[in-house]
């Protein structure tokens, strides 16, 4: 039984993301506002930079550990699958293994070797560690997008022969889905950073330190909100055209249509073949999809029976769509109400909305994630292998409950160790100095 | 030398270094929680400021070795990854406890500072045991490829006496590590009083080992006798060692403990040859297509042209005497 194993990977994929995408967009916060400090001198800046720092220390270590959990589990969970394909997919995961290496050591240099280091080295170093964290997402992206569409190889006796690594590395979906899934993380925790800080502004209102913070994440957070749509209706199309099946049971879509149109919400009944209780607005998966209103989307039902991805994919992408929006149209009233009265966020109705905002790219980035994941459904290599002929027949009941409660518990101690850290603001810097 | 080798010879040299720094690191964790006497509370600091800077990039060691399995020899990595499914698990969670309860010891508001110095202790003594018994059973030739078999192959006087084994070589080389940190006297001797007890059940554990390895091992012991001069340099170098730590010549000590260590890892190697998992496992018949051989190897040899030397200045950086 496939459940079990894929449980346990979706709960350690689930975990790890939120850690690494901080690893991935912290560092970018803390260097702006290192760059800050040495251009105007201003202490908030600087305690800022060093804050965020001690913050991303934490995480980035729960990151690592439970980045090395899911190189185990790769093997652990899914043995059948790396046999087969670790030869072909093992270069973006070496590739992204020299990435994290590169990261921890200068992140190890910029924390630990702030008095040694010249201005100019310690900025080089915090702006390789931005850039490795960023690698490190790309890489780990290419690996699922060959797994959506798998290419450098050919299949000989149920083996794969000629294989080609470097074909390998970049497979047809790489295109959408890596600019798309990298700009969520960035999102994701930017949003976060902004929420926090505009929670303590709402506290303290005249605190320059969580008004400098505030503009740098929402420097970050907006941009990102704003052009993620752009790039998920990009996805869209080429998930139209590269994985039909998928797009069907994303948008629960069972027949063959031109005019398609767009279903917002229902409930997608497998046994009546239809989408219930939709709102449905007419010839937009059709533009969508294609780019014309009437163009051809293929529905489930154009498909086997048994290849139909679960409808949880469904309900993860409209969440996603759900909080994308919302995402979109706050942070558009933000940037409308920065234009109009030159100043961000002055009003505590906006702060407010900030704060509400906050976890809603981290759902974002967990729903949209999840839609990728189980829309691939029943193949763990789209076409070529199935998960159910990937996984371990090992007893998984207990790692699973062992795991979960580790993660928990994870969670728990990081959460209140950050929002301790947020609520003491620049003080935590004297209050945590001796333990660096 | 075939291609396959060489790469077997890369994975060698990935666990020699994740064991020289990585293990060491969990070393360091095994000693906080054995720090006792007056100095308790300044080698507990040591450890933490020594640690700190280069734990979560030696990790790196154990991601290539992983790496390397399975792009270079799958059906080994399959194999390992059912067959010690138990063992990989308990030494996941050590290294995930002792991560997280290090920083949070580190980074904590100072609440649960107690509980977290405990996990951090606790889990440091798990993730090196599990790693040697792993090793230990691979070479046992209890791990077999017809499945059906019992998962606990690996649940065997042997593997234990190498998960012994690989303790203590952790925490003898931490130890002798922050012999070299400390700066003051006191430290230094507290440092160098766990070195010889760590280099003590160094020593029963090697000793146990040798004697209990298996008949189902096959050749191993054979193999192991004929290319005898390298545990023998091993023993010599420890032997170096502990001398070089009676003198107080600290950096002399570091040395050949990393020699020691990295002998013995090496004498297995070529005792295990050419087996990845005895007795049904080789190198040959693990290995992935020759296509997939070549950019792989390429691809090492250039990421150890970019790695290594940021290693070294991290280590550099940090390790030179100020």
């Amino acid at each position: 039984m496939a459940l079990l194993p894929r449980l346990d990977m979706a709960l350690s994929l689930g975990f790890h993301i939120v850690f690494a995408s901080i690893g991935m967009t912290m560092p970018l916060l803390m260097v702006l506002a290192e760059h800050r400090w040495r251009r105007t001198g201003e202490k908030q800046a600087l305690e800022l930079s060093r804050a965020w720092a001690k913050g991303t220390a934490v995480l980035f270590a729960v990151g690592a550990v439970s980045g090395t959990v899911l190189a185990f589990e790769l093997g652990l969970l899914f043995p059948k699958f790396m046999e087969k394909a670790g030869p072909v997919i093992g270069l973006p995961f070496a590739l992204e293994g020299v990435a994290f290496f590169t990261e921890a050591v200068f992140l190890g240099l910029y924390l630990y070797a702030w008095d040694r280091l010249k201005p100019a080295a310690h900025l080089a170093a915090g702006w390789i560690v931005a850039l490795s964290g960023l690698m490190s997402a790309v890489f780990v992206t290419l690996a699922n997008a060959w797994m959506q569409t798998p290419v450098g190889f050919s299949l000989a006796d149920g083996g794969f022969t000629d294989v080609n690594p470097l074909e390998a590395l970049l497979p047809p979906s790489a295109g959408h889905e890596v600019p798309h899934g990298v700009l969520a993380s960035y999102a994701a925790v930017a949003t976060m950073v902004a929420a926090l800080h505009a929670w303590r502004l709402l506290k303290e209102p005249g605190s320059k330190f969580h008004r400098l913070a505030l503009k740098i994440a929402v420097l970050v957070a907006l941009p990102a909100n704003l052009v993620q749509p752009v790039l998920g209706h990009r996805s869209g199309m080429e998930i139209a055209r590269l994985q039909p099946i998928k797009l069907a049971a994303l948008e629960g879509h069972f027949e063959n249509q031109t005019g398609a149109p767009l279903l917002l919400g229902g409930w997608p009944d497998y046994e009546r073949e239809e989408t219930r209780f939709a709102l449905p607005v007419p010839k937009l998966l059709s533009w969508l999809a294609t780019g014309s209103t009437e163009g051809l989307v293929v529905g489930l039902k154009g498909f086997d029976r048994e290849l139909w991805p679960p409808r949880l994919a469904r309900f993860a992408f409209q969440l996603m769509i759900l909080f994308g929006t919302a995402l979109v149209l706050g942070y558009g009233w933000l940037l409308v109400d920065w234009i109009r009265t030159k100043r961000l966020a002055g009003s505590p109705k906006l702060l407010k909305a900030l704060v509400v905002m906050g976890p809603m790219g981290v759902l974002a980035l967990e729903a949209g994630w999840i839609a990728a994941e189980v829309g691939r459904q029943p193949w763990i290599i789209y076409n070529v292998m199935r998960t159910e002929e990937a996984v371990s027949d090992r007893p998984l009941l207990l790692s699973l409950v062992l795991f979960g409660l580790i993660y928990l518990l994870l969670g728990f101690v990081v959460t209140k160790l950050i929002a301790h850290y947020v609520r003491r603001g620049p003080r935590i810097l004297k209050e945590t100095d001796g333990n660096h | 030398m075939e291609i396959t080798d060489a790469l077997a010879l890369f994975l060698l040299g990935a666990l020699v270094l994740y064991l020289v720094l990585g293990i060491a690191d969990f070393g360091g964790g095994i000693l906080n929680g054995l720090s006792s006497g007056k100095t308790a509370g300044a080698q507990r600091k040591l450890i933490q400021s020594a640690i700190a800077p280069i734990w979560e990039a030696n990790h790196v060691w154990l991601i290539l070795a992983l790496v390397l399995l399975f792009v270079a020899f799958p059906v080994a990595f399959r194999v390992l990854s059912e067959s010690l499914h138990l063992p990989l698990e308990l030494m996941l969670i050590g290294i995930v406890l002792r991560g997280s309860a290090f920083v949070f010891r580190q980074y904590g508001t100072g609440e649960e500072h107690g509980l977290w110095e405990r996990i951090f202790s606790v889990a440091s003594f798990t993730t090196p045991f599990f790693l040697g018994l792993a090793m230990g059973a691979l070479t046992s030739g209890t791990l077999r490829v017809s499945s059906g078999t019992s998962y606990l192959g690996w649940l065997d006087w042997f593997p234990f006496s190498v998960g012994v084994l690989t303790t203590a070589a952790g925490t003898y080389l931490a130890a002798v590590y922050l012999t070299v940190e400390a700066k003051e006297v006191e430290l230094r001797k507290a440092f160098i009083l766990r070195a010889y007890w760590a280099a003590g059940v160094l020593v029963v554990a090697a000793v146990a080992s040798a004697v209990l390895v298996p008949s189902t091992a096959g050749v191993f012991q054979d193999r192991f006798l004929r290319f005898w001069f390298i545990p023998a340099a091993a023993g010599v170098a420890l032997g170096a060692s502990l001398a070089a730590l009676r003198l107080r010549t600290t950096k002399l000590a570091r040395v050949f403990a990393v020699a020691a260590v990295a002998s013995l890892v090496i004498g297995w190697g070529a005792a295990q040859y050419p087996y990845l998992i005895a007795p049904d496992v080789t190198i040959d018949s693990a290995a992935a297509p020759e296509a997939t051989l070549r950019p792989l190897f390429g691809a090492l040899v250039l990421g150890s042209l970019l790695v290594l030397p940021s290693l070294v200045w991290l280590m550099v950086v940090f390790k030179r005497r100020d």
